[in-house]
């Protein structure tokens, strides 16, 4: 399998890279970690007429705290998220949601931003930025829009952005609360593989326990889902079994999951159901730090 | 038909390799057809497999999952590259032989190469430790487990010499 003949240029910067894409469109692909687009041409599902790489754009790989933000550049690669000691305080769930994105070695040429680009369904990364309630920053040579993450995934691979638009940066809410925790769970046939369901969740308590911040989300529909009114409900509670199993139960009849091959709609909905329930739990116990 | 062709100089096994090639031209393919080195198979070619795996600046990619464009100076280090100085086999490559980790052979240069980037990092790595670091790369004849074997027998090795 071979890609389609095609022509490439560098981009040296973001700045470079919007101007690139104005000047070739819909013929261009912007390519950073190449582990979601190298595959679709190989197999051509993709032919862009032209490649421009932004593995050189050294301003859409920073990180960047402020007391209200985590912002990270598009191209940072998924090896270092899972190795910032910063970021694994700050915004944990991206590294416990890394820990089930594909392999070691496309963790280390794979990005953040494409692979919420790629919006492939049951992928970790997008449902991450859904839970959290991330901003995706969009650029193109006539300035900079904010989309929401919950709102730019449309269908599998579908998301809304415009040919000359590029991705520059995703900026997720710090939780500043002292209490926090949060957790990430999927069911895939092996290690690595596509989820059939994935989960997340982050709560934060107050000092007596209760619930004062919730987020929850899963992967089993044709786009992730955060499940926003469900969350809101467990705010002031104090999270005990029964309160997480009802509102597990909840997840398990928002959804509306697609069959195919390795599941059917049913299974993937009861799997919801179990495993934002395992992930409620165990975000709760770590806030409540026990382990 | 002609393809346009762009000049790519890569760092090999510390050697320097240049040539003009088409865009689309993976690294994988520079390896094998340009470089000559076809010690790094080529297995699914869409990156699922892990037969390609190489040392790209020093950590485990897909070599099928890149052009050649993109190595274009930097460093890129293959199975051949990983065998002592003198060419004899390297105590994890001794190891796959002593504990018959491989039958056909054709995961092998792509597991070598992941185990090695294992052992660069961790020197006592678990059982769980090993099948996570080769979860990427596919064997259809040992079942694995003589994998996990010779680089649990390497790790014992390396650290009694490191």
């Amino acid at each position: 399998m071979k890609a389609a003949p095609f022509e490439f240029a560098r981009a040296a910067s973001l700045a470079e890279a919007c101007a690139l894409l104005a000047r070739h469109g819909a013929d261009a692909k912007l390519i950073a970690g190449g582990q979601s687009l190298v595959p679709m041409m190989a197999m051509r599902l993709a032919r862009p007429a032209f490649l421009i790489d932004i593995n050189g754009a050294a301003d859409m790989q920073g990180i960047e705290f402020s007391a209200e933000t985590i912002t990270l550049g598009a191209a940072v690669r998924q090896r270092q998220i899972e190795r910032d000691a910063s970021l694994a305080a700050r915004l944990p769930l991206l590294g416990k949601a890394l820990r089930w994105v594909g392999h070691a070695q496309t963790r280390n040429r794979g990005t953040l931003g494409g692979s919420i680009v790629h919006a492939d369904p049951s992928a970790e990364l997008p449902l991450a930025a859904c839970v959290l309630d991330a901003t995706l920053l969009l650029r193109d040579t006539a300035g900079e829009t904010e989309v929401p993450a919950r709102e730019f995934m449309l269908a599998p691979m579908v998301v809304a952005i415009t040919p000359d638009q590029c991705l520059a940066a995703v900026r997720f809410p710090a939780w500043t609360e002292a209490r926090t925790g949060c957790a990430f769970d999927e069911v895939s046939l092996r290690q690595g593989d596509f989820a059939i369901v994935g989960a997340a969740a982050q709560i934060a308590l107050d000092a007596g326990g209760k619930c004062v911040r919730a987020a929850l989300g899963t992967s089993s529909a044709p786009i992730p889902q955060a499940h926003a009114e469900i969350a809101q409900r467990l705010v002031g509670t104090s999270l005990d079994d029964a309160v997480i199993a009802d509102a597990a139960a909840d997840v398990a009849r928002a959804v509306e999951p697609d069959a195919d091959l390795h599941a059917s709609a049913e299974y993937r909905r009861h799997l919801a159901g179990v495993l934002a329930k395992r992930v409620l739990m165990a975000a709760r116990d770590e806030a409540r730090g026990r382990r | 038909m002609t393809e346009k062709k762009h000049a790519v100089a890569i760092e090999v096994n510390g050697m320097a390799f240049q040539a003009e090639v088409p865009a689309r031209l993976t690294l994988v393919d520079f390896l094998r057809d340009e470089a000559r080195l076809t010690g790094t198979h080529v297995g699914c070619e869409h990156g699922i497999c892990g037969a390609c795996s190489v040392l790209f600046d020093s950590l485990p990619v897909r070599a099928c999952l890149m052009f050649a464009w993109q190595a274009h100076g930097h460093k890129v280090t293959t199975v051949e590259g990983l065998a002592n100085p003198d060419g004899s086999p390297s105590p994890l490559q001794d190891s796959f032989c002593e504990t018959h980790a491989l039958q056909c052979g054709y995961c092998t240069p792509g597991m070598i190469v992941a185990a090695h980037a294992l052992l660069e990092e961790n020197r006592s790595p678990s059982e769980a430790d090993v099948r996570e670091a080769i979860a990427g790369n596919l064997c259809r004849c040992t079942g694995y487990q003589q994998i996990v074997d010779a680089v649990q027998l390497a790790a014992r090795r390396l650290g009694e010499t490191r």
